[in-house]
């Protein structure tokens, strides 16, 4: 139900993500998203990739710094309302989100959630029959 | 127009005589009311009776900052604190300031050497006079503050910042003189020119300006846009402020006030003397001063001495435009930073990486200052604003003991050169000389 989830440690330059994407390509790892929260000076790449211990192995090497972050991934109905309603149940259980993301696969819609409290908010979703994805699931998508 | 003739046109030969006199007592004085210098001169071999001509003074052995900050804070007083009347503070080399007692006759010499300076800028006592120095623990505000009183002008003590309101007085007030930082005067030339105000409107017709380094450009633009004739005002906190030296209107090099302060120019390597002419360090004894005299204190500026009599008609020495420093000090926006007390801040934040570089650089006029650091590996939040809190904690932490605010940059790990020898953690590109 938990996904790891690498977050990079990017100054804003020239070539950087492009490097970190070589890296990751010649290590034979797939990325399934990607985001990137950024102010003027760095940013922090976030990605979900198809083998994590060996991508942060490989960027380590190349002495990024990356960090492992736990993260939910919601499979979430590509429809309007859908994500709202998710989103009220995480609230209204007094959980708060750091960040989150989402991207489309097929017919459906995946949400990346970082919430303060990832327990709880795998306990209330899976409560309320909302589909959580496994890695295994995941790096298939 | 020349404050104190008597002084400032002396033949050399009656200030070598006035020198040697006031030399032997400040060296009396110290000998027996403070304790560091009795013991230095002891630990030389030297006492008082060894100094009867000038050029004795090279028995004498020198003051560093490092031993302000040893006897801070009142160590190296020469008397009573029942004596002292006021306290100014400059950043040291660590965390702890600087710190000068004066006493009132000390205040009273350092309104004669301003008075001096402002004289010879030809300002006077129907001349409205803007401070626009911060007035504080720093000696540029209550200095210049001082020397505008004693030559009997109204000063207009706005200390700096707030630069609308400092245009608006200047306006209506009809400032003649104005003493500040050469950048905070550039700042305040382009404020003039957004405010709208004719320049015909203002009666502004002199700068004294100091406390950092500036070149000949920079003049020539103060001058242009603020149309006015703009000179160096020269001091330093250690010996008494503002007021060590000044330009004349010949703006060929700047008058020291020989006769409170001796100069010397000394090899920054061995200290051995340096003749007349040769470029050294500068070190100064204060031969009149009650309160904190200081003999043989190294400035750490490297300049040259000319002692040929001036075409403004002063006799007293000039020293040649500051050409750099033989340590790393940097001064920025009229603040001494040393490397090393961002070094100590750093290396006391556990998430840093003793990996560091400042970067110096003057943008429209200003002085930026930008301190790179590396996060230590597992500090690296994945939250942003976990990450912009711990920027923010590091640049308070610099500020609470630089006392000006750097940008922090957060770096990439193992981004910043790692050097064989000494490493290179400065960058200054300011072009000042």
């Amino acid at each position: 139900m938990i996904i790891k989830q690498l977050s990079i440690f990017l100054e804003n330059k020239k070539g950087r993500f492009t490097e970190v994407a070589k890296i990751l390509g010649e290590a034979g790892i797939n990325m399934t998203a990607f985001t990137v929260a950024e102010n003027s000076e760095f940013g922090i790449l976030r990605l979900i990739v198809s083998d994590p211990e060996k991508g942060k192995q490989v960027l380590k090497e190349h002495l990024y710094a990356v960090t492992a972050t736990d993260v939910v991934c919601m499979q979430c109905p590509d429809q309007p309302g859908s994500l709202a309603k998710a989103m009220d149940i995480i609230t209204n259980a007094g959980v708060f989100i750091e960040y989150m993301y989402a991207f489309t696969a097929g017919n459906g819609a995946v949400v990346v959630i970082r919430p303060d409290n990832l327990d709880k908010c795998v306990e209330v979703l899976n409560a309320n029959k909302l589909k959580l994805l496994a890695a295994s699931e995941l790096y298939k998508l | 127009m020349i404050w104190n003739e008597t002084m400032e046109c002396m033949s050399r030969g009656d200030m070598r005589l006035l020198q040697e006199i006031r030399l032997k007592k400040t060296v009396e004085h110290v000998y027996h009311n403070c304790e560091p210098y009795r013991k230095r001169m002891q630990e030389h071999d030297v006492s008082p009776d060894d100094i009867r001509k000038l050029e004795d003074i090279v028995k004498l052995p020198f003051t560093s900052k490092k031993d302000l900050r040893d006897f801070y804070p009142y160590g190296l007083l020469s008397v009573p604190i029942s004596e002292i009347v006021r306290i100014h503070a400059s950043s040291g080399t660590t965390g702890k300031p600087i710190v000068i007692g004066y006493t009132r006759n000390d205040l009273g010499i350092w309104s004669e050497v301003g008075a001096r300076c402002f004289t010879a800028y030809g300002l006077g006592k129907n001349d409205v006079i803007q401070v626009s120095y911060g007035y504080g623990l720093f000696t540029g505000g209550l200095g210049a503050h001082g020397a505008a009183e004693r030559i009997g002008g109204t000063v207009l003590p706005t200390s700096s910042g707030n630069t609308e309101k400092q245009i608006l007085l200047m306006h209506d007030l009809g400032t003649a003189g104005l003493a500040c930082t050469p950048s905070y005067a550039l700042y305040l030339a382009d404020a003039l020119l957004d405010s709208g105000f004719p320049r015909e409107e203002f009666q502004l017709r002199v700068g004294a300006f100091g406390a950092e380094p500036w070149t000949e450009g920079m003049r020539k633009e103060l001058e242009e846009k603020l149309r006015i004739k703009a000179y160096d005002i020269y001091g330093l906190t250690e010996i008494i402020g503002p007021g060590v030296g000044h330009e004349c209107e010949c703006q060929n090099g700047t008058h020291l006030c020989e006769d409170h302060f001796l100069p010397e120019i000394v090899d920054p390597e061995t200290g051995e003397p340096l003749p007349p002419g040769q470029m050294g360090e500068l070190v100064f004894s204060t031969i009149t001063k009650d309160g904190m005299p200081l003999l043989r204190f190294r400035t750490r500026d490297l300049t040259s001495l000319n002692y040929e009599p001036c075409a403004c008609g002063r006799t007293s020495v000039r020293m040649s435009r500051i050409l750099g420093r033989c340590d790393d000090m940097l001064i920025i926006r009229g603040v001494n930073v040393f490397p090393s007390q961002v070094e100590a801040v750093l290396c006391d934040i556990p998430q840093l990486e003793p990996h560091y570089k400042i970067i110096v650089d003057r943008v429209n006029n200003l002085d930026t200052f930008e301190v790179e650091v590396e996060v230590n590996e597992k500090y690296y939040s994945d939250e942003m604003a976990k990450m912009l809190e711990l920027r923010k904690n590091i640049a308070h932490r610099l500020q609470s003991v630089l006392t000006i605010m750097p940008e922090v940059r957060l770096v990439e790990p193992r981004s910043i050169e790692r050097s064989q020898g000494k490493a290179k953690r400065v960058v200054d590109k300011r072009k000042l000389v």
